[in-house]
């Protein structure tokens, strides 16, 4: 087995014993959307929403909810920890960089967002007969450009902070205006026009209108698809720029 | 005071050469012109007091930091643009570094063995540093020695040709130690060179063929710590009551004597070997008994004491504290 393959295998080990973060990612977002759907007004077509009902369009939503969950919540605190407590100096001593530790990191949380994901989308399918997206390619894409975003999103607050406990702070400070703006009190379709503007230039705010697009079937509009991927050119600079390895 | 002592029969070749070295940080020098060399299959202590730069000075040697100027070159490797080659043969102790508080030990030594062509067979090391029944315990529920028997064990396991050690044995109980320092001088003997950093004198005594002393960024003094001892102000302490008092001429008048203190009866000189004959003599030649009569010699506390004391502050510190030691454990 490859070094690096020996760090993601001990690390999804240690993924796997994080009880916390394994709920928060994975099943809090079907929970949410399994909750929701007991509403019953939430289960009947409102002609306001284009004859679609609350809860289809709450997939998309709780779907990005993992996905910010795990980027923005569950990673940064891993990372800055790693870098205070010297493992990742301990690592530097060693053949193996240290940077396969933070890849590894990135990696199982971006699979624990998929993962999440895909169980929302079949909690939608089978127990409230939402429909999967029509236009999958497109929801897909939108779906990885998300995840791109807030694992960047991540990486960049584990670079500011100094300490595990800043990171847990910036981390919590941006998962509420991130949950805001991808839906989950008001969907964005929902939203009145001048907020949804603004929303919609915010990463996970045009993801989630990208998503909705694919699931009605369209493409997902380039603006949208564009806007999420800036955020993830200036993420990632910002994260490189600042990150330090001790 | 103390000049680099270039050892002229040297048959061994230098596997780690540090010149010049200086490290500032924040304009505050913390390593200001070391040098030294450490020959293939030699222990190497560095010893210095808190601050002194000991860490600095090894993680130059480590690769883990970019010295501002002066050389250093690992078996032939620059630590730092040649540092993938030189992880391969050199192992780390580090302070101040730990590991995922959810990995158990049986995990970090596999996962760490992974990260090597040739690793070393971790089973017989864990027993040698009594880890055999830790071995699926969690990291974070470790006791400090253990931890502490981890990191040895890790820097251990990539099978090196040089191990830096950075405090070896702090926080080990005292059997701990003497097995651990067995085991480095089991690593030594199989050939490989260890640069050890300590400010445990026993620990440097028992197992450095060589001491660095740092003081202050520089290197204060470098020698065997015999070599070491040897030089310090006063390396013999002879303390006793005399059965009636002595003649103060007497005592001025004893060779190689640094100092002369009388204390509720008691006598006690500073001075060496030929002092410790003169003391000797003069009783019997008074036929003064002399009860309670105890010679000590100085130990690596003592020089390193001498070495790291500042200049203004009186060079016999060291020594009136051992006297005091002394006349205490009489009383």
């Amino acid at each position: 087995m490859s070094a690096s393959a020996a760090v993601l295998k001990s690390e999804a080990r240690l993924f796997s014993r994080e009880p916390g973060s394994l709920f928060w990612i994975v099943a809090f977002p079907s929970v949410l959307l399994a909750i929701l759907g007991l509403i019953p007004t939430f289960r009947t077509a409102d002609p306001g929403l284009d004859g679609l009902r609350v809860i289809d369009l709450y997939v998309p939503i709780v779907v990005l909810l993992a996905i910010v969950v795990a980027g923005v919540q569950a990673m940064p605190p891993v990372l800055t920890g790693y870098r205070e407590l010297g493992i990742l100096r301990r690592m530097s001593t060693t053949p193996v960089r240290p940077a396969s530790l933070l890849t590894a990191q990135i990696v199982l949380h971006a699979a624990a967002s998929v993962c999440s994901a895909v169980i929302a989308m079949a909690v939608g399918r089978l127990v409230y007969g939402v429909a999967l997206p029509a236009q999958l390619f497109g929801y897909a894409l939108a779906l990885v450009l998300a995840a791109l975003a807030a694992l960047a999103a991540g990486a960049t607050i584990a670079a500011l902070s100094r300490t595990t406990k800043i990171s847990t702070a910036i981390g919590s400070a941006v998962l509420f205006p991130s949950m805001f703006t991808l839906g989950v009190w008001l969907p964005v379709q929902a939203m009145p026009d001048a907020l949804q503007r603004v929303v919609l230039l915010t990463p996970f705010g045009a993801a989630s209108q990208a998503l909705n697009e694919a699931a009605a079937g369209d493409w997902p509009s380039w603006s949208h698809l564009g806007v999420t991927a800036l955020w993830i050119v200036i993420l990632v600079g910002a994260a490189a720029r600042w990150f330090r390895w001790e | 005071m103390y000049t680099y002592r270039v050892r002229k029969d040297h048959l061994g070749m230098a596997i780690i050469e540090v010149n010049g070295l200086r490290k500032a940080y924040g304009g505050r020098p913390a390593v200001d012109g070391v040098s030294f060399a450490v020959e293939e299959g030699e222990i190497f202590g560095i010893l210095g007091p808190n601050g002194a730069g000991k860490t600095t000075t090894v993680e130059c040697v480590e690769g883990l930091r970019v010295p501002d100027s002066g050389t250093v070159s690992v078996a032939g490797l620059h630590p730092v643009s040649d540092h993938a080659q030189l992880t391969r043969i050199l192992g780390a102790q580090l302070q101040e570094s730990d590991l995922q508080a959810k990995l158990t030990v049986r995990e970090a030594l596999e996962l760490y063995s992974a990260f090597y062509p040739k690793p070393a067979d971790w089973g017989p090391l864990t027993e040698r540093l009594g880890l055999t029944d830790r071995l699926t315990t969690r990291f974070g529920k470790l006791s400090g020695g253990q931890k502490q028997r981890l990191f040895i064990a890790l820097a251990l396991i990539g099978n090196p040709r040089i191990v830096v050690l950075d405090e070896l044995t702090t926080g080990l109980d005292p059997r701990a130690r003497r097995d651990t320092w067995k085991l480095i001088e089991d690593v030594r003997a199989s050939g490989v060179t260890v640069l050890l950093v300590t400010h445990f004198m026993e620990e440097a005594q028992h197992l450095c063929d060589r001491v660095a002393v740092i003081n202050a960024g520089k290197v204060a003094a470098l020698d065997t710590p015999s070599g070491l001892i040897s030089k310090t102000a006063s390396s013999t302490v002879i303390a006793f009551t005399p059965s009636r008092p002595l003649d103060d001429a007497d005592l001025a008048a004893l060779p190689a004597a640094t100092s002369v203190e009388l204390k509720d009866g008691r006598v006690v000189v500073n001075g060496n070997d030929e002092t410790v004959n003169a003391v000797i003599a003069l009783l019997a030649r008074r036929q003064i008994t002399a009860e309670r009569l105890r010679v000590t010699d100085a130990t690596l506390d003592d020089a390193f004491l001498d070495l790291t004391t500042d200049e203004g502050a009186t060079p016999s510190e060291p020594v009136a504290h051992r006297a005091a030691n002394l006349t205490e454990q009489e009383a």
